[in-house]
């Protein structure tokens, strides 16, 4: 009974903060009430029993997606108003309303004819876990049972970064991204950014550690990777790097290469691609998802700077 | 039915509450931002899916989780190309949204003369 209480009480919060990010008018509003609500779905998460996704939605869905947003925000802020114009009449909005009302009327449908008994992965997952010394299921079929997809993932955000980067202008080639930010050294956000990354560093190497057994993983590490270093870089202690740096891109594909390099050992020394020598299956996991941690960490805060807006050297 | 269905309603109302932003938005940021609730709300059908397979001593299917995991990172990704080329329309032509669509009876620019 608490329970329907209490998981009932969190779908009503959610939906209600959703809404607002959809209907509010101002657009700092709506992307405030869209970080809240990524937090709330990372409790969502928790009520559904898997803390490993409750702690990426919660750091990237509703953190850094924000940042990300927040930062756009800022510049088109003066492209507000124009918009505004462009709103369609109420003719069209209540044909969206009435599609979206029945696509949702389609999926309650299909939620609540789900069959039963439901088709499960988890014994097959559960069986073979031994075998890869790995305690944490999630990280098991992410690097091992699934290595392939989880590799090309990986692959996805180096993609994005290079889509990214394809959009600055000839001139800025190389250059760094973003605006200069100007520290205050005395304001809450110097403060901040000088107290926290070394806990957020520390906490990440714990969830990448811990990770193998329990929830955890290079994922939500790197996300707190990447968000340390928003931290600092939005603060103005450090200034953003220059992106044509070897080493700063050597970083980004380490992970990748990492990974790729010991998925195709497994053709010379094992049975077949991502297939990792027997015994040394969880040193594999490890170093792999240190490389990834790295790699993910950097990528995503340079997918959230954007293209090099300014020249390395002002 | 229990709580775990309800999740699955409300993933449905997300889905929808977010296409209807997407679809009713002008503004091109809103348009990404009400993605990713449809995003979030397709996550959250996952995640019914797997906590329905829970089996075997441990509360959900690892599968589905491991699909939304990847799925987040890939959404993140995707949204912060969107929001470049967003920013990159704002700088070459002023615009935060999409241009008005011609009237039906004008000519298409792109398309060959007739013979």
């Amino acid at each position: 009974m608490s329970e329907a209480i209490l998981h009932g009480g969190l779908i009503l919060l959610f939906l209600a903060v959703a809404a607002t990010s959809v209907f509010t008018r101002d657009t700092f509003s709506a992307i405030t009430a869209f970080i809240v609500y990524g937090l709330l779905l990372g409790l969502a998460w928790v009520a559904l029993g898997s803390i490993d996704v409750a702690l990426t939605e919660a750091a990237l869905g509703g953190g850094i997606t924000g940042a990300l947003l927040l930062r756009a925000a800022s510049r088109l802020r003066h492209a507000d108003h124009a918009a505004e114009t462009r709103r369609t009449g109420p003719a069209s909005h209540g044909l969206a309303a009435l599609a979206c009302a029945g696509l949702t009327a389609a999926l309650i449908v299909l939620v609540l004819s789900l069959p039963h008994p439901a088709p499960s992965l988890a014994p097959l997952a559960m069986e073979a876990l031994p075998a890869t010394h790995v305690g944490n299921p999630v990280t098991g079929v992410l690097l091992a049972f699934r290595a392939w997809d989880t590799f090309l993932e990986t692959v996805v955000l180096v993609l994005a970064l290079v889509a990214i980067w394809g959009l600055t202008s000839d001139a800025m080639w190389g250059g760094r991204p973003g605006p200069v930010q100007i520290p205050e050294p005395d304001g809450n956000l110097a403060f901040l950014a000088r107290l926290l990354p070394p806990f957020g560093v520390l906490i990440a190497i714990y969830l990448f550690w811990v990770g193998a057994d329990e929830p955890g993983g290079k994922f939500q590490a790197g996300t707190l990777l990447a968000a340390m270093w928003l931290l600092t870089l939005q603060a103005g202690l450090i200034d953003a790097p220059v992106l044509s740096r070897l080493r700063l891109r050597l970083a980004i594909v380490l992970g990748p290469l990492v990974f790729a390099g010991i998925g195709l050992l497994g053709l010379v020394v094992s049975s077949g691609l991502f297939a990792y020598p027997p015994g040394f299956v969880k040193a594999c996991i490890l170093l792999i998802e240190a490389a990834s941690t790295v790699s993910i960490g950097v990528t995503l805060c340079l997918l959230v700077l954007g293209p090099p807006e300014r020249p390395a050297t002002p | 039915m229990n709580t775990t269905e309800w999740f699955g309603i409300a993933a449905a109302l997300l889905i929808g509450l977010g296409l209807f932003g997407v679809i009713t938005h002008p503004m091109l940021l809103r348009k990404i931002l009400a993605f990713n609730l449809v995003g979030t709300g397709v996550f959250l059908l996952f995640g019914v899916i797997a906590r329905r397979g829970a089996a075997a001593g441990i509360d959900g299917d690892p599968v589905p989780h491991a699909f939304v995991i990847t799925g987040i990172v890939v959404a993140f990704s995707a949204s912060a190309l969107a929001v470049t080329m967003a920013l990159k329309l704002k700088s070459d032509t002023g615009e935060s949204t999409f241009p008005d669509d011609p009237p039906a009876d004008a000519p298409d620019p792109a398309a060959p003369p007739r013979p």
